[in-house]
């Protein structure tokens, strides 16, 4: 029998999420995909699910879900007020459920959390993707962000019998320090440098398409120039001279002037800024940039062979 | 026959570069970044991810295990191994795509005023607009619109002063010295001249889009019931 998901409530903003699409950059499609895709992945691997299975990407405040049949469930990211038929849920570990409801209520110390469902969510795949391309309208559930009132299919799964909430005492957190400074690779754009002398807070406004910077605005010396590839982590600057950092649903091609990129190992930190949330950059250069996102892709390999290591006790 | 523009290769992210011709609209440069991208993938190195042909520059997105030195010495020797002649854009091989296109009337709310303000007749304007030899410069924006070179300069028209909320889908439509598609409904600001019934993007289908970047594109005139025959109705 096909297990299904159905939500009661949405939260902020849930989504259908996976490692993102691939291939279909130059017709104009955005990458999309969980804004930290590492803890995505992580989240798959406490619940046996392959790396890139489909989870959904919770927002500030996550949705009320009714689990027709028995699963495990893993939440990574942002701590998640997490309960089920009343009892707490705990994060960073595989939880197993009974049939019931399970209410993800408010997040703290970050703005995301992903959770995953052994089996995954079983939408149909778009262009080689299950993610929601939010802008495009296509892909996830149904191109948009969840409702209450949506189901959706989980894929299949080892049966586990569970008449009780069950998870084991050891946890994993692989958050990331969030007082480092994000790190960057400038560009040779005049104001690439004066970028990091300033303290920047989150604006509001940022989305999944990017992060809004404000603060003391820059110079911004020229107009638009002729528009050009840009890619999550893009530090953009728009002619009101406050910086925009592009994430996992950039378009893919833009006018404004670049600052640079922020490296990969930091980007995915972004996906937990909130709100009014001060922020502060750092030059770094490509040779280390490559280098720490294969300490940032060792560590994460190291996470999933400890998790591995202890799943069958559980 | 002319050498290959210069090109420079800037950090785009930790696991793309830019390779950038230059940084104004021109379509030879435009023709050069086709060559290359085409040069690119017929090469098929198998650390190449992705190859994003904008108006004037490249992305080359790459495998992020492998070292961006190394890609960057490779890039760099191909970008210097343009022999002068052997790689213009003219060896690149293009399709043509015939958009058909039904103006006017709903189809093309602003065809009438168009005219009006080129003082042309609305037929002399359609005439003129399926006249030219377009390619698509880039796809972008939006997914599936095309941004396409070779609109005759004499039909150059200012955006709307207050962009419409609603264009449909598969409108086509002049701003400034451009012409282009919207692949699906959006608001929009450009003229709107006519409308194709064909879905310019469609994610159910791989390619999804109608178009590539550097194709020729050709405006085919229909009328209502052709149009109403060809329909092909874009899932988003």
């Amino acid at each position: 029998m096909t297990r299904s998901l159905h939500v009661l409530s949405a939260g902020l903003l849930t989504t259908v999420q996976d490692r993102g699409r691939v291939g279909w950059r130059h017709l104009g499609v955005a990458h999309a995909g969980a804004l930290d895709a590492d803890a995505a992945t992580l989240a798959n691997r406490l619940v046996g699910n392959a790396a890139d299975a489909a989870v959904l990407e919770l927002t500030l405040r996550g949705p009320t879900l009714r689990l027709d049949a028995p699963a495990r469930i893993a939440l990574i990211g942002a701590a998640v007020a997490a309960r089920f038929d009343g009892q707490v849920v705990p994060c960073g570990r595989p939880v197993d459920l009974p049939a019931g409801t399970l209410e993800l209520g408010a997040l703290r110390g970050g703005a995301r959390a992903w959770l995953a469902i052994d089996g995954g969510i079983d939408v149909a795949p778009v262009l080689g993707s299950r993610s929601t391309d939010l802008r495009g309208g296509f892909g996830g559930f149904d191109g948009r962000a969840l409702r209450a009132g949506d189901a959706m299919p989980l894929g299949a799964a080892a049966t586990r019998d569970t008449a009780v909430l069950r998870a084991p005492a050891w946890w994993i957190d692989p958050s990331h320090d969030t007082h480092m400074p994000t790190r960057y690779q400038p560009s040779a754009h005049p104001a690439a440098a004066a970028f990091a002398r300033r303290g920047w807070t989150v604006s509001a406004s940022s989305n999944r398409q990017g992060l809004r910077l404000q603060g003391d605005a820059l110079a911004v010396p020229s107009a638009d120039g002729v528009s050009e590839p840009v890619a999550p982590g893009t530090i953009q600057l728009p002619a009101d001279g406050c910086p925009i950092v592009l994430l996992a649903d950039a378009q893919t091609v833009g006018g404004y002037a670049k600052l640079g990129h922020v490296i990969a190992a930091d980007l995915p930190r972004l996906a937990q800024c909130i709100p009014g949330q001060p922020l502060h950059f750092a030059p770094c250069d490509a040779a280390t940039a490559h280098r720490l996102a294969c300490a940032a892709r060792a560590r994460i390999a190291r996470i999933g062979v400890m998790i591995d290591a202890r799943l069958p006790a559980v | 026959m002319s050498a290959f523009p210069t090109c420079d290769i800037e950090p785009l992210a930790d696991d793309a570069w830019l390779l950038r011709f230059g940084d104004r609209l021109d379509p030879q440069l435009n023709a050069a970044v086709h060559a290359m991208a085409w040069r690119l993938r017929s090469a098929g190195a198998p650390w190449l991810r992705e190859i994003v042909p904008a108006f004037a520059s490249l992305g080359v997105f790459f495998d992020p295990e492998i070292d961006p030195a190394r890609v960057h010495a490779q890039l760099q020797a191909m970008v210097e191994g343009f022999e002068p002649g052997a790689s213009t854009a003219s060896s690149v091989p293009a399709r043509t795509v015939e958009i058909p296109v039904a103006y006017g009337g709903d189809f093309g709310p602003d065809l009438e005023s168009a005219a009006a303000e080129l003082q042309l007749s609305p037929q002399a304007l359609v005439q003129r607009h399926c006249a030219g030899d377009y390619t698509v410069a880039m796809i972008g924006f939006a997914p599936g619109f095309p941004y396409l070179w070779g609109l005759d300069p004499a039909l150059a028209l200012p955006r709307l002063a207050t962009p419409r909320a609603r264009v449909a889908a598969g409108s086509v439509a002049i701003g400034g010295a451009q012409t282009g598609i919207y692949p699906r409904e959006s608001p929009g600001g450009w003229r709107v001249l006519g409308r194709t019934p064909l879905a310019l993007f469609d994610p159910e289908r791989e390619p999804p889009t109608t178009l590539q970047p550097g194709d020729r594109v050709r405006f085919v005139a229909i009328d209502a019931d052709e149009s109403a025959r060809l329909h092909e109705a874009p899932r988003t």
